[in-house]
């Protein structure tokens, strides 16, 4: 791993990788849900598609246009805390792109009528990932509802009204205000030589001035008081169960073990096949067609601890939330067995292995730590921290933060699909379709 | 790496970084063909068994190559579920079983030391060989599948999918679905399951992909002890051919979906088809581009209609689907469609111009590293090479044959295979109420 920083604060980060002539270069910006304000959610992401959309160099389209003549893939993806631009290619091809995303970082000239078209297209990509899938919309005011203050509670793509109030002005002071060099990691992995790339780096970007980025506000979340509990309903044949505990990740923890600790529960729980959620929940009891736990130590705030479920044919959600509940209490009352733990251990040693043969991976280790202000050596220490956790530590961590005072509950109840009993539901004056 | 590269002389800034070792190839004892590739820079190791055993067998039962496979690791050699994953989980070793219409697979993948990929195989073996589907597990897979196909019918997507692969293919094996449909599942039997895997999990209607961290006699000793167990039975026999279409469809189907998912299309193309490279290059000018395909540029830049507008075809061992697909919200659908006829009519009419040839090309050719850059993405190649029985060197000769291709070739070949009278269409969302 190499490290540059250019004279106007960009930082760069270069991670050899010669087992093929190809290099990913990814440009990720220190901005993204997280930082929006009420009334204009989803504007990181809708920025995000119209950095495609020309600069006084370059049409709309023709970064796109230029990546593909070069044989390179391209895309870009926002986050609650992050959004970044890639491109993969053969690797002499590199200079092409540092070129033109060294040109976007400052000289987007954000066209009216393409914002207009793109934003509807934003809005196509809302129905699509969210209001058309139950689970999704589920999760979506699970969300809202286990957040009151901290911009978490956000969706990243944003509410429906704030896109379609959203303007070009918007745009403008987001792009104006976040798109800096001191406000940009650079990260390229592959077959380069990494004084050629902070070389190349400083040619492109180094011309930028910094600009004076004021930090956002805390909007640390408040304390929860008390279990909080939610019903969707919505048009759907299978219902759905999602369960969040509050939970420090590795920037907010008190203790730096514990967001590791909390890693491994989820390991415990949904680590593989041998897990306890596939073990005993699907298979053994036979109460869910699928169940999952999720945790993520990497971001900004406070986050979730999250478990879900899809009953088994027949099982009342009740009692498959009873036996969530019942695992996390097992959790807290008693320790995970050395067998348990020496596995999830083993899965993360052979998954930092595994790991290796994406480049893309390692490029994306790297952004998602920098951006939220994590040093990258961090990820590296990964596989070590969790290799010290004890069944101790499991069932501290267990206790102290998977309590019923920091849970949220929701429930996908589903509404009738066909034509005729939407009809008839709406009549009744029960929730319709989504309609917008 | 590179500093101590320049001391020895620059080798490095000479050599290029080699992508990928030449596909290594033998048979087995008993049959079953194997394709290897070194892959030396990582301590690991890919193994996938790949079966001629996907849904176009499934006969009158559909679901059942499909719950042949998901039942493999539920118990095997005397193992059950807990057994086989804890064993496999204890040295960090990772199963990945599948089927699609034309194979069934089963993929290990390893840390390569033998400590830890030994014991890995034990299981591994086993569970391609001797699954156990015991009466509990069977009951208890085919209730999780009927969730599953629940679930399907909630995403307008799949269902449309659903009613696209039923239209285009009729009676052939390539028009039920892989999960099989409710009634389907419910009439499966345990024996059906025993009876299909005994005549399809067999060597020779096997092919064996390799990929990591062992030299050729680790290979063919791994290659041999994965498909000890198997007996060396028969390959599948040919699937019939697909019949082309004899007159165009259009289906609406209604959900309760703020979108309109639309799926147009026809028979397309085998692997190995005369025409794959003029179709695979042409296909990019049309809707395969990413941004910037024509599809895109009329359908998402121009209007705004979709978040994915695109084409592709699929090539299986018989013709697989040409598909052009987006979807908009209800109320724009027939424009959407419209514009998609459009631009699908226009470019069979009159075919790329010289301009989007030479970007394809350019494109296709430029990124052909990409393709090889992974040991995942070289099984992946090399599973499909050993399948569908693609030259050894198709890899090697890829890049010429692209281009080889030539505007007039792709607009040929477009106008004797599509015809966009004659497509099969359905839209599955919120039908306007009467």
């Amino acid at each position: 791993m190499h490290e540059y920083s250019l004279d106007n604060g960009m930082r760069v980060i270069v991670k050899e990788d010669h087992r093929a002539p190809v290099v990913v270069s990814q440009v990720w910006y220190r901005i993204g849900s997280s930082y929006e304000h009420a009334g204009i959610t989803g504007v990181s992401h809708v920025l995000e598609h119209m950095m495609f959309k020309g600069t006084d160099k370059h049409g709309p389209g023709e970064f796109s246009r230029i990546i593909a003549e070069n044989g390179g893939r391209e895309n870009a993806f926002t986050s609650r805390d992050y959004t970044a631009y890639f491109q993969q290619l053969e690797q002499s091809r590199l200079p092409v792109a540092l070129e033109l995303e060294a040109d976007r970082m400052r000289n987007l000239l954000l066209p009216e009528e393409e914002f207009n078209k793109e934003v509807r297209v934003v809005m196509e990509e809302r129905r699509l990932r969210t209001e058309d899938k139950p689970e999704a919309l589920t999760f979506e005011q699970f969300n809202a509802t286990a957040f009151l203050n901290s911009p978490y509670r956000n969706p990243v793509i944003g509410w429906m009204t704030d896109l379609e109030s959203m303007n070009i002005q918007d745009l403008e002071r987001w792009y104006r205000r976040w798109y800096a060099p001191n406000n940009a990691i650079l990260v390229v992995a592959g077959d380069v030589d990494p004084d050629a790339v902070a070389k190349l780096a400083a040619q492109h970007f180094g011309p930028h001035q910094a600009e004076e980025v004021a930090p956002p506000k805390p909007r640390t979340e408040v304390e929860q008081k008390g279990l909080r509990r939610i019903r969707v309903q919505a048009p759907a044949e299978v219902p759905y169960l999602l369960l969040g505990y509050k939970v420090p990740v590795l920037l907010t923890a008190e203790n730096d073990w514990e967001p590791y600790a909390l890693e491994v529960l989820a390991g415990i729980l949904d680590g593989g096949q041998s897990a306890r959620l596939p073990r005993i929940l699907v298979r053994d009891r036979q109460l869910v067609a699928e169940a999952g736990a999720g945790y993520d130590l990497y971001g900004r705030q406070q986050t979730l601890f999250l478990l879900d479920a899809t009953p088994a044919e027949g099982v009342d959600i009740e009692e498959v939330e009873k036996a969530l509940r019942g695992q996390i209490q097992r959790l807290r009352s008693e320790p995970v067995s050395a067998a348990e733990l020496d596995r999830v251990k083993a899965q993360v040693v052979a998954g930092r292995v595994y790991e290796e043969d994406s480049i893309f991976y390692q490029a994306m280790k790297i952004g998602r730590l920098e951006s939220i202000g994590l040093d990258w050596r961090v990820g590296e220490q990964y596989v070590e921290r969790i290799q010290a956790i004890t069944a101790e530590q499991l069932q501290a961590v267990a206790r102290k933060y998977l309590v019923e005072e920091r849970l949220t509950v929701a429930r996908l109840d589903p509404l009738p699909m066909d034509a005729e009993a939407r009809a008839r539901a709406r009549a009744a004056g029960m929730a319709g379709s989504p309609r917008h | 790496m590179r500093k101590i590269c320049i001391l020895l002389l620059g080798l490095c800034a000479v050599l290029p970084a080699q992508a990928m070792e030449p596909i290594q190839h033998w048979v087995t004892d008993n049959g079953a063909r194997v394709y290897f590739v070194p892959a030396p820079e990582l301590p690991m190791v890919d193994v996938r068994m790949v079966f001629d055993a996907g849904s176009a067998r499934d006969e009158a039962h559909a679901g059942l190559a499909r719950m042949t496979n998901a039942l493999l690791d539920q118990g095997a050699g005397g193992m059950g579920a807990d057994a086989i994953a804890e064993r496999l989980e204890a040295v960090g070793a990772r199963l990945d079983t599948g089927s699609r219409r034309d194979m069934a697979w089963v993929g290990l993948r390893s840390l390569s030391s033998e400590s830890h990929l030994q014991p890995a195989v034990e299981v591994y073996r086993q569970v391609v060989a001797a699954p156990t589907f015991s009466e509990r597990d069977f009951e208890r897979e085919r209730r999780r599948a009927l969730v599953g196909l629940q679930q399907v019918q909630q995403q307008p997507g799949e269902v449309a999918s659903r009613a696209f692969h039923a239209a285009l293919y009729g009676e052939h094996p390539y028009a039920t679905p892989s999960e099989g449909t409710v009634e389907s599942v419910q009439a499966l039997e345990r024996d059906q399951l025993r009876a299909f895997h005994r005549r399809y999990y067999v060597a020779r209607n096997a092919v064996i992909a390799i990929v990591g961290d062992l030299d050729r006699a680790r290979a063919e000793r791994l290659a041999a002890s994965v498909s000890r167990e198997l007996p060396a039975g028969e390959p599948a026999p040919a699937l019939p051919a697909v019949e082309p279409l004899t007159a165009a469809g259009l289906q609406r189907i209604d959900h309760p979906s703020s979108q309109s998912h639309i799926l147009m299309g026809q028979p397309g193309m085998r692997r190995g088809d005369d025409d794959y490279f003029a179709l695979y290059v042409g296909n990019y000018v049309l809707g395969g581009g990413g941004l910037v395909s024509r599809i895109s540029e009329e359908v998402r830049e121009k209007r705004g209609l979709s978040y994915s507008a695109y084409s592709y075809f699929m090539p299986m061992a018989k013709r697989g689907p040409f598909v052009l697909g987006l979807q908009t919200r209800n109320e724009q659908a027939d424009e959407a469609l419209q514009v998609l006829r459009e631009t699908l009519a226009r470019f069979v009419a009159e075919g790329p111009t010289e301009a989007e040839m030479d970007a394809a090309r350019k494109h296709i050719t430029g990124g052909f590293p990409l393709r090889i850059d992974s040991n995942s993405e070289i099984l992946e190649y090399i599973a499909m090479i050993g399948f569908y029985g693609l030259p050894l060197d198709y890899l090697q000769r890829f890049n010429d044959r692209v281009s080889a291709v030539t505007g007039a070739d792709v607009r040929d070949a477009f106008q004797r295979r599509v015809q966009p009278e004659r497509m099969v269409t359905v839209i599955v969302g919120e039908q306007p109420s009467e």
